[in-house]
């Protein structure tokens, strides 16, 4: 009796297992249809393309290899970046360093160099002081190679491969590399001198406003009052400031790839870095012009520090006045007879 | 010549890091670098597939269009190329490979890049064929043994296939014929401008 009891007990357990089981097993498809749901290259490429969700990112997976970079499988942003690099990045540049030059000539050969109208005096004032030389030329010496070497990347398979060969090309590009990368800190410690040093000089006022109305005597002639810095000069400092913040923002970021953020910041940052650059570049061949052959008495100002007085009064005339209040330049009669 | 490519079965691949692996050791690949990768997308949905990979060696390869020391060169099978001895670790080919293959040692400046490595094709590099100096700096040269990549090679359902182009769009076109289906092969559009019509 118990035991015909315990197989009718489990006689029924069993239909209800069959019974609660018999509906999903006729839900199993009769065979799998791989394709049904199968991620296609191209309709991806398209989401990332279409400005739906996902777009302007990488088409990215999972991985097992520790390294959370190698996810993105496909990249299409890198044909964009090569596209830049390879085409409006040399037009850009070439536009603003040579034409910068040939404006520059222009200017040379009909302005020519501009004279101190009153001719020398003899007598000096000083104009910067040593720590101010030391910074413009620790900002300045590193500036140039820094450009140099920055120029070399993008022209210089164009420009000096040819001359030198591709071995020793690549032995230049490797230390203007090096160079580069090191050279990078010490241009970065200049900036925040000049910015700390020179700031209180470079705030726009009213008599800017006066110099800019009359081409700050550079075209027509004349001179517009300034203090220690002119408008102009003004503009170069605060290109300067904001162009080496953000030369130097990008370069640390491409500096150290890791802390950008992946492949497509990196792009990013070497646009920023690449367009800043030429722009700079071409402001700075302005800034060395005038400074050196396109005006008489300028070097002084970074070489010796000390500048004539006549050159003072028709650049810099309520600089002088503030100077001459203060007691700082020499009396003419002081001045040792040459 | 042949011209030579890599094609992923998508629909085959089971993710078993085989290639990654093979890779690795054929060429005693830097410690940090993966020459060869495998992506998992739709990762454990419906349509997941797995996708097997490296330097497609290009058609017009950007890389070597941005590589300010023209370091790179494409073989006469196609295959792209580059030489260690020129590369300065600028991190251009990075910014424009589509499919991350170049990758940098942590040994240069600051940390950052040394020389870039990549996936050769298994054909080694300028140095002359099957030299010591040649596998030191870019492993093995299979290519010039008359050998195939070992990852396509070891591929242990064949999901992963290398040789000349139109070799294995037949062999594909084949498989994708017989199944009745296929997601396509991976890379080629991007790579080639050109893909395996079906």
């Amino acid at each position: 009796m118990r035991v015909t009891l315990r197989s009718l007990v489990a006689a029924f357990f069993l239909a209800i297992a069959v019974f609660i089981a018999a509906p999903a097993s006729a839900q199993q498809p009769n065979s799998v249809n791989p394709t049904a749901a199968s991620v296609k290259e191209q309709q991806l490429m398209q989401a990332l393309q279409a400005g739906t969700p996902g777009a302007g990112s990488t088409l990215s997976g999972r991985i097992t290899i520790p390294d959370a970079s190698a996810a993105n499988l496909i990249q299409p942003q890198g044909q964009a970046w090569r596209a830049f690099h390879q085409g409006a990045m040399l037009w850009v540049g070439a536009i603003a360093i040579l034409g910068m030059l040939g404006m520059l000539a222009v200017f040379y050969f009909t302005r020519g160099k501009i004279m101190i109208d009153s001719g020398l005096s003899g007598v000096k004032i000083l104009r910067f002081s040593t720590f101010e030389r030391f910074i413009h030329w620790l900002t300045a010496g590193c500036f140039i190679i820094l450009a140099l070497s920055g120029l070399n990347v993008t022209f210089g398979k164009f420009v000096v491969a040819p001359l030198l060969g591709e071995d020793a090309f690549a032995t230049l590009a490797q230390g203007a590399k090096i160079a580069h990368n090191f050279l990078a800190w010490p241009f970065m410690l200049g900036l925040v001198f000049m910015f700390v040093v020179w700031v209180f000089h470079n705030i726009p006022n009213s008599t800017d406003i006066t110099w800019i109305k009359q081409g700050g005597g550079l075209v027509g002639g004349g001179h517009p009052p300034a203090k220690k810095f002119n408008a102009g000069q003004k503009v170069i400092f605060w290109a300067v400031i904001i162009g080496g913040g953000l030369l130097s923002l990008s370069g640390v970021y491409l500096l150290f790839p890791a802390s950008a953020g992946g492949v497509l910041a990196l792009q990013f940052w070497n646009i920023v870095h690449g367009l800043v650059a030429v722009l700079l570049i071409a402001m700075m061949i302005a800034h060395i012009y005038i400074g050196s052959v396109g005006m008489q008495g300028a070097a002084d100002a970074m070489t010796s520090g000390e500048v004539d007085l006549n050159w003072a009064k028709e650049h810099h005339s309520l600089w002088v006045e503030e100077e001459m209040a203060k007691g700082k330049a020499l009396p003419p009669a002081a001045q040792p007879a040459e | 010549m042949a011209r030579m490519k890599f094609l992923c079965d998508a629909d085959r691949c089971i993710e078993c890091n085989a290639c990654v692996t093979a890779c690795k050791n054929e060429h005693d690949v830097p410690w940090g670098i993966n020459r060869r990768r495998v992506v998992t997308l739709n990762d454990g949905k419906p349509g997941e597939r797995s996708i097997s990979m490296a330097c497609m060696h290009c058609t017009d390869a950007p890389c070597a269009a941005v590589c300010p020391v023209n370091c790179f060169y494409t073989t006469a099978d196609a295959v792209v190329l580059h030489s260690k001895e020129l590369c300065i670790g600028c991190g251009y080919c990075f910014y424009a490979c589509p499919f991350g293959a170049p990758q940098y040692p942590r040994v240069s400046n600051f940390g950052t890049r040394g020389k870039m490595d990549k996936c050769t094709y298994c054909a080694g590099g300028p140095l002359a064929d099957n030299s010591t100096a040649e596998y030191a700096a870019y492993g093995a040269n299979r290519l010039a043994q008359g050998k195939l990549p070992l990852c396509a090679e070891m591929c242990s359902t064949k999901a992963l296939l290398a040789g000349d182009s139109d070799m294995i769009a037949t062999i594909y076109k084949e498989r994708v014929l017989k199944r009745g289906y296929g997601s396509g092969a991976w890379g080629w559009q991007t790579a080639y401008k050109e893909t395996i019509a079906i």
